[in-house]
């Protein structure tokens, strides 16, 4: 048992070093460096072009989707190196943000149902982040129930005939192309009826509209579909598998291993090391301190579970199902911990000032923002099932409208 | 990076889990509940035989030789087993105290004993209520004799020797408290056992009248010694609420997929299995917790005393988590004698306290963490 790199693995983490070192734009680091939650921002300039800028780089060194085959705009390197390159990448990792769904989602659905001239036409674009890609799953009516979507596509001759609307689209704003889930059959069964598409978001009529969150941001959009024409030929899998392909998109979502889940806690340890209350140190309060060690414990459980499914890779391993447990503890703990920070300063802990006496607003935007770590991804209740039914072995859900035409299924709870 | 065990490793768990699976059954367990035995000696003698009591002693000593990251993966499946026997009384606190302070006679003295399974040693260092302080301490000790009352002590009753902290000083500091060696068969020492909720592990209160006992470390050094033994019996006892967590979690989900209610296995309701769903939560913070403090123990890294207090609460919270609601999700079954469930649920939370409580490990965790801040 050690934390050491193989010789292989310091070998490929020096030579990672050695080209960040060199390449990395380091007039942002300091501001990178600052903890935050959600979507990423710079002072002076958008994240998207600086972003892009990284990304452009890093594709010409080979350094960008690093799992990619070769052919594809990638390295083909080991998982292990992905890591070791995450690892070595550090804050300026928090540039690819709007990469990211590319490569962990749209990227790898290609990959494995697109034609060829697509793969390579598409993907080193992607790679390089010339192109940014969107995901276009969630719809007003279909949250956790994504079969329950209800956007239609209907074919007229080569072409198929989009309408309908997405919602909790990041990034669709800033997006070249989107990978969209649509409804081609309602007299089957919700999962039965869906296939799946890549399209041009500039297309004729597209639109997209930013949405207000609850947290008073604007880092999500709505979609919509008017008459939107897609090519047949940009189908990804056979008409009526959607649901096959989409399982395939969101089986790479989980793959993200070894990328740090926020939970607040270093934060909120240094914040009662330094807050003076009326009876002394915060971190001195018998209170605290045994809410402080419950957050310790889970924080220090998480990188270690993550130590494990690193080194399940290292050895070339598949890593277990442990690494399923890190939105579901980390997003409660961000919201358990900016509730008691901002309980520890009484009556002012409610004022969103963002100065260095309110630790500059971090806990009170962390309340404001932490429902969303436990719904976006997946909601808590979706993950306990996944956990039960995928991990520990327990039966599905009793599903009433398994065998349902979906036109038939009711749209309405209460009258 | 390699943070799991290793192949040899896991093949003794292995071939620990298949030992007590034949062994150590539940109607094992049942007989020292019921009483009928102070602890399982057969089991004792074949935990000897399989070289588990002595996996972390040095052959020099008797033992295996092997390390403590073996004795991690055994601990983890007595848990799991719910061993009725001395285990971590005689392995994690009076071998490792001996390991880490006794003279070579000493050690020649009891290891090889350990090893074989002929003795059985304990740490006495409470004195009623209360959590490990040096405060706490008052038993005397005054020309190789000591004086005064120990409560509870784990395994008292069965164990042949004590490691005891006793006062030596009264200036209010640390090094007031010195540890002192003492055979319990040699006369002076009066055991009385003490009922407690975990009958599978014994609990007694030890008088020592003019008893003669031998210093253990150096005169002072007590608290130093006796801090180092808790960290590192902390780890290894984590491994055991692991493996009991681990296990409360099986029994949960094999009735779950069994038992049916309102005409479905009642791990088709989603209350169930999101219980289950959180259980399983705790016990892999657990482990991962648990896996840093065994590499701290192993390698006697500076990080032990933060990696003990945290596999130590992280361990602590899980078994009585995934103990309780083991019993919940088996209803009023669960609440029967005959079911296994009050096992897990009395040993989880005897395990809880005997190192000292769930709270005192917390505030031990954030002093450590600050220290390290500062340092």
């Amino acid at each position: 048992m050690n934390f050491d790199d193989t010789p292989q693995e310091a070998e490929f983490r020096a030579t990672a070093r050695k080209w960040i070192d060199a390449n990395a734009p380091k007039q942002y680091e300091a501001e990178l460096s600052k903890s935050s939650l959600g979507r990423i921002r710079l002072e002076k300039e958008d994240i998207v072009d600086v972003g892009k800028a990284w990304q452009k780089k890093k594709a010409e060194g080979g350094w960008a989707c690093l799992h990619w085959p070769k052919e594809y705009g990638g390295r083909g390197a080991s998982p292990i190196e992905k890591v070791i390159w995450q690892q070595e990448e550090g804050v300026y990792g928090k540039l690819t943000q709007p990469f990211q769904i590319g490569e962990g989602m749209c990227g790898p659905t290609v990959m494995a149902f697109g034609s060829e001239e697509h793969k390579r036409h598409y993907l080193p674009k992607l790679a390089s982040g010339e192109h940014i890609w969107c995901q276009l799953f969630s719809e007003p009516a279909g949250g956790s129930d994504v079969a329950g979507l209800r956007t239609r596509a209907e074919k007229q001759g080569d072409n198929w005939i989009v309408n309908g609307q997405k919602i909790w689209t990041s990034g669709a704003h800033y997006s070249d192309y989107g990978l969209l889930i649509t409804r081609t059959d309602p007299n089957v069964p919700k999962h039965k009826g869906l296939t799946m598409f890549f399209l041009d978001m500039k297309s004729k009529g597209v639109e997209v509209r930013p949405i207000k969150q609850a947290n008073g941001m604007q880092e999500f959009n709505e979609v919509y579909f008017t008459d939107v024409v897609i090519p047949d030929s940009q189908r990804l899998g056979a008409v009526g598998d959607g649901w096959n392909v989409s399982l395939t998109t969101l089986m790479n979502e989980r793959m993200s291993i070894g990328s740090r889940l926020a939970t607040g806690f270093p934060e909120m340890f240094e914040f009662c090391s330094n807050l003076m209350t009326d009876d002394g140190l915060a971190i001195d309060d018998p209170a605290t301190r045994s809410k402080l060690a419950n957050w310790a414990v889970k924080a220090s459980g998480l990188k270690y579970t993550s130590y494990r499914a690193i080194s399940s890779l290292s050895k070339g391993e598949r890593p277990g199902p442990e690494n399923s447990i890190g939105k579901l503890v980390s997003g409660s703990m961000l919201q358990d911990i900016a509730t008691y920070a901002m309980d520890l300063q009484g009556a002012a802990g409610a004022l969103t000032g963002a100065d260095e006496e309110m630790a500059r607003g971090q806990f009170q935007q962390m309340l404001l923002s932490s429902p969303s770590m436990r719904i976006a991804g997946g909601t808590d209740e979706i993950l306990r099932n996944i956990i039960a039914e995928r991990v520990l072995g327990l039966p599905g859900d009793i599903r009433v409208d398994k065998d349902v035409p979906f036109n038939k299924i009711p749209t309405k709870g209460r009258g | 990076m390699n943070f799991d065990f290793s192949d040899e490793q896991k093949q003794m768990r292995d071939a620990a889990r298949k030992f007590l699976a034949e062994k150590c059954p539940p109607k094992a367990v049942r007989e020292v509940l019921d009483g009928k035995a102070p602890y399982d000696k057969e089991l004792w003698k074949g935990l000897a035989e399989m070289g588990f009591l002595g996996v972390a002693i040095p052959e020099e000593f008797g033992g295996a030789g092997a390390g403590h990251l073996e004795l991690c993966v055994i601990a983890e499946e007595m848990g799991r087993a719910n061993a009725p026997v001395p285990f971590s009384s005689t392995v994690y606190l009076a071998a490792e105290a001996l390991l880490l302070a006794g003279s070579d006679a000493q050690k020649q003295k009891w290891l090889p004993k350990i090893a074989s399974g002929e003795a059985i040693g304990t740490l006495a260092l409470f004195e009623g209520k209360g959590n490990p302080s040096p405060k706490a301490i008052k038993l005397q000790a005054s020309g190789g004799t000591l004086n005064g009352v120990k409560r509870p002590v784990p395994d008292g009753a069965i164990a042949d020797f004590a490691v005891v902290a006793a006062r030596t000083g009264s200036t209010g500091r640390d090094s007031d408290i010195s540890l002192f060696l003492v055979d319990l068969k040699a006369g002076g020492v009066e055991a009385k056992p003490l009922t407690n909720i975990d009958p599978t592990r014994g609990q007694a209160e030890l008088t020592f009248t003019k008893a003669k006992a031998e210093p253990l470390g150096a005169a002072g050094d007590g608290w130093s010694i006796l801090t180092q033994v808790l960290d590192r019996a902390a780890v290894l006892l984590a491994f055991e609420q692991v493996g009991g967590s681990d296990r409360a979690l099986e029994m949960g989900r094999d009735y779950a997929l069994d038992r049916i209610a309102f005409g479905r296995p009642i791990g088709s309701f989603q209350a169930v299995k999101h219980m289950l769903a959180d259980m399983y939560v705790s016990a892999t913070l657990a482990r991962s917790n648990c896996y840093y403090g065994a590499w701290a123990l192993s390698t006697n890294a500076a990080e032990l005393p933060e990696a003990a207090a945290a596999a130590r609460i992280s361990a602590t919270q899980a078994f009585q988590h995934c103990s309780k609601n083991n019993i919940q999700v088996h209803g009023g079954m669960g609440f029967t004698w005959e079911f296994d469930c009050h096992m897990y649920y009395r040993r989880a939370n005897a395990s809880a306290l005997t190192l000292g409580s769930l709270s005192y490990w917390e505030d031990q965790l954030i002093d450590r963490m600050r220290k390290k801040n500062a340092a």
